[in-house]
């Protein structure tokens, strides 16, 4: 591990460095925030950068750093449950239809095909329109339009190592698919799963701040990014940081984890080599 | 002498290794060709003839590095060239035959086109001028339907048509070196011997001069006028052909043709035990089983033999003939249509899901390629471990200390447990993967090519390893290979496959002597032997690609030097016994046989 690191370019460092301090921040962001996230601290409000409010103030006055960290829980939370259910789903269809092949491979897949049709934005305001949007719901939505997609990467990379001969032999042994998808194919397809797990986690990410964005995500009085967005959209005018810095947030994580992907795919590969 | 065709010195490359430090893998090597001449670069996996071959052609392989000496061509200095000037070079003046033609096509575009590129690339001829000369090329080397094969896609030829139009391919600019890197290792040996003449022919023809890159002493013996000897990028021995074949100096090249002469091991004749496998009927294949019992792709059919505890047959033919199939019906992979495998005399189910642990336990399969018979991502003694726990129950302590005797028992070191399968080399994993199946402390193992990927000194290790082991723990085996010379050194029985049907079966030493079946002789005669002429006097044999689409009676029938039209196509051949001792299917009569055995000789 060392060593991999060691051999990093900077970029995959700094990738690492932004998404382990937003993955901090979703931690801890809340006990560090200097204010609390409700609470209005100045009667001005879309206070520019200072010392006292690094971020400025939003459009109530109320500290724009605690809102961005508290609302860090709820952006970078949320999207990493969701795309945990999504990847991991994804990953053990994947291996079972690859194990078992023949019809159990057919309704696995044909199932999911019939997912991927219905266009996502639309699947998610319907879900949205018919359950609410607390924050249950907004998980379990994200990580069932993105099932498909980590099932359909997993499939095909499991289907490659499952026709290898030593996954041949291990059946020929009489092993369980446990042993099966566990020991033998899972190890094997780790480095591009986890590398599709990051992606999927943007595209999360991505499609809850939009829907807050548009007012159908997470609601007032808790805020994520993308709702911080919205609220402040007023301050555009006038530049303040309380619009741009939740922006801003939305942004870094997703370049974050772009960079970090880039390093762990990468770094496999070079493993791969030696 | 006049000057050079083409002159090495002191040839070095480097690599780069793990720990990121170049280290020389060719060192020191200089030579010289004459126009029109043949070198071999022989040596194992690991000499550097590759690298040397490539470095020919002013390339290196990534994280390698040309780093010393010259390479002269003509009044060409290679390595001084640019870039750009390499471009020209490459293809034009010298030019390139690899290993697997299969993966040096682009299977989108016609055979023609990809022949004639390199002509065209260069502006050496017109469209018309270059098909002309592809054509002429086609028929030089043997291609069947010269004026149209080219119109062809990849797929559509076989596999030795597509290696010699690959030759045609780096012939059609007329270079002035040709350098085939192990252009008939992955052929069939009755497959191999046309292409090897048809090189031949066209090499010595045209007066191309060419570096023959290869493992086989044998197959060297019959193109090269001499022989560069290489062992861990450094030269050994170089001389003429015959010199070194009969008199070889340096002592590597005397182990490396040591190793090429096969070792009897095991008995002439099969030990008086009981029958561990007994195999009946057996007919198998792909698809729907239909209502006559076959399946709609039949690929074994009427199969039987048995394997008798600490002896081992050998199943021998060539690709496509089911030798594969047949281990995975064995094992239970592929559930049989017909037919019944005994069990120490007790019926196994067809069905791997059927086979209770025990049964599955007794049968292990080992297989060819140790690089995917083995999880890159879990040690050695995780591999190796998991078979022990999973039938015996052993865990901890227990089961490391059954890891570390079976790691004994294949001559490893113990700290090889801690490794992965990627720092082994070949022979170490070939030596994990058979460990592997003894783990489990079956009675029969069905070992399938298992030292076709391996070196002819490693693989000849392996097999005496395996013959030992067999003898020390009374292992049945059944041993598959497309290579008679192996098969004939380690089995007591051989079975020969074609078209999926046995047609000869016998003692080791029942194989040894003539008469055989057609088959047979022609695999016996399609051997290459260690000795140069032997490609001169062998004569012409049909390759499978005359195989009609209507399977005739007699599989064999179109590819026959002895066949009886009107009876051998239309009826089924009967099973004889030869006073020698073995079965064969064929109509014809054993003096016929005999006749017929005598020009090819053993």
């Amino acid at each position: 591990m060392s060593r991999m690191l060691r051999q990093l370019r900077p970029a995959g460092l700094i990738g690492l460095a932004i998404l382990a301090f937003w993955l901090a921040m979703a931690a801890i962001g809340p006990a560090v925030a200097p204010h609390d996230a409700g609470a209005i601290v100045d009667m001005e409000v879309f206070l520019p950068v200072s010392a006292q409010f690094p971020l400025g103030t939003d459009y109530l006055g109320r500290d724009m750093l605690s809102r961005v960290l508290h609302g860090t829980r709820y952006t970078v939370g949320v999207a990493l449950v969701a795309a945990l259910i999504a990847s991991g789903s994804g990953l053990m269809l994947g291996m079972c239809a690859a194990i078992w092949g023949g019809w159990v491979d057919g309704a696995i897949s044909r199932t999911l095909d019939t997912l991927i049709s219905i266009p996502s934005k639309m699947f998610a305001l319907v879900v949205v329109a018919a359950f609410g949007s607390s924050v249950p719901v907004l998980i379990l939505m994200a990580g069932i339009i993105y099932t498909p997609g980590a099932y359909r990467i997993a499939r095909s990379l499991a289907v490659t190592v499952n026709a290898q001969d030593f996954v041949t032999v291990a059946r020929a042994r009489g092993e369980g698919t446990l042993h099966l998808a566990g020991a033998e194919i899972l190890p094997n397809i780790i480095g591009p799963v986890l590398a599709d797990f990051g992606l999927r986690f943007v595209y999360i990410v991505l499609l809850l701040a939009g829907m807050s964005f548009l007012g159908l995500g997470v609601q007032p009085p808790n805020a994520d990014w993308g709702s911080l967005v919205r609220e402040n959209m007023a301050g555009l005018y006038e530049a303040a940081p309380a619009v741009l810095m939740p922006a801003f947030a939305i942004a870094s994580l997703t370049i974050g984890v772009n960079l970090a992907i880039d390093v762990l795919s990468g770094g496999r590969r070079a493993a791969d080599e030696r | 002498m006049t000057r050079p065709q083409l002159e090495v010195r002191d040839l070095e490359v480097r690599a780069r290794n793990a720990a990121g430090e170049e280290v020389p893998i060719v060192e020191r090597v200089s030579f010289a060709l004459q126009k029109g001449e043949v070198l071999a670069l022989i040596g194992e996996s690991g000499s550097g003839k590759t690298t040397i071959a490539l470095s020919l052609l002013g390339y290196a392989r990534p994280g390698c590095r040309i780093s010393g000496g010259t390479i002269r061509l003509g009044e060409t200095d290679v390595l001084g060239l640019s870039r750009r000037a390499l471009r020209d070079f490459r293809g034009r003046r010298v030019s390139y035959v690899a290993q697997s033609a299969s993966a040096a096509f682009n299977p989108s575009r016609t055979v023609m086109a990809q022949v004639t590129e390199m002509a065209l690339l260069h502006g050496t001829a017109d469209r018309a001028g270059a098909e002309r000369r592809a054509i002429e090329l086609f028929r030089a080397l043997a291609l069947p339907d010269p004026e149209r094969i080219g119109h062809r896609y990849p797929h559509q030829v076989s596999g030795g048509q597509l290696q010699r139009l690959m030759a045609a391919m780096a012939l059609i600019a007329e270079p002035e070196l040709v350098v085939l890197d192990e252009p008939t290792t992955a052929l069939d040996v009755t497959t191999q011997i046309e292409v090897l003449r048809a090189f031949k022919d066209v090499v010595k023809g045209s007066g191309t001069t060419a570096v023959y890159v290869s493992h086989d002493l044998a197959v060297v013996a019959q193109m090269a006028d001499r022989i560069l000897v290489l062992r861990n990028g450094a030269m050994q021995e170089i001389g003429p052909t015959a010199r070194i074949l009969s008199a070889p100096q340096s002592p590597y090249t005397q182990s490396l043709l040591a190793a090429a002469a096969p070792v009897p091991r095991g008995a002439d004749q099969p030990p008086a035990a009981a029958p561990v496998i007994a195999v009946q009927g057996l007919t198998a294949g792909y698809g729907r089983i239909g209502a006559d019992g076959m399946p709609q792709i039949p690929v074994l059919r009427d199969i039987g033999f048995e394997i008798r505890r600490g002896s081992s047959l050998g199943v021998i033919g060539e690709s496509g003939s089911g030798k594969s199939t047949l281990a995975r019906v064995v094992a239970g992979l592929l559930p049989a249509a017909q037919g019944r495998v005994l069990l120490d005399g007790e019926a196994l189910p067809p069905a791997l899901a059927q086979r209770t642990p025990g049964q599955l336990r007794r049968i292990q399969l080992v297989f060819q390629s140790a690089d995917t018979a083995l999880n890159p991502r879990r040690s050695v003694g995780a591999i190796l471990g998991r078979p022990i726990t999973f039938f015996h129950g052993a865990k901890g302590a227990e089961r490391d200390r059954r890891v570390k005797r079976l790691l004994d028992l294949v001559q490893l070191p113990a700290a090889v447990a801690e490794r992965q399968p990627g720092e082994l080399s070949g022979g170490q994993k070939q030596r994990v993967n058979l460990a592997r199946a003894l783990a489990a402390e079956p009675d029969l193992i069905l070992c399938d090519e298992v030292t076709s990927a391996l070196d002819t000194v490693v693989g000849a290790a392996i097999l005496d390893l395996m013959d030992e082991l067999r003898r020390e723990l009374g292992l049945a085996t059944m041993f598959i290979s497309h290579d008679l010379h192996t098969v004939r050194a380690v089995c007591d029985e051989v079975m020969v496959l074609y078209a999926g049907a046995c047609v000869e079966v016998g003692s080791r030493r029942a194989i040894h002597e003539a008469p055989w079946h057609p088959y047979t002789q022609l695999l016996v005669s399609s051997v290459p032997e260690l000795r140069q002429g032997w490609l001169e006097e062998r004569g012409s044999v049909r390759g499978p690609e005359v195989i009609g689409t209507d399977r005739p009676a007699c599989a064999f029938f179109p590819r026959c030097s002895v066949a009886l039209p009107g009876t051998c196509d239309r009826v089924a051949p009967p099973r004889r016994t030869l006073s020698k001792g073995a079965d064969i299917l064929c109509h014809r009569e054993e003096a016929d046989l005999l006749r017929a055995a005598i020009p090819a000789g053993p």
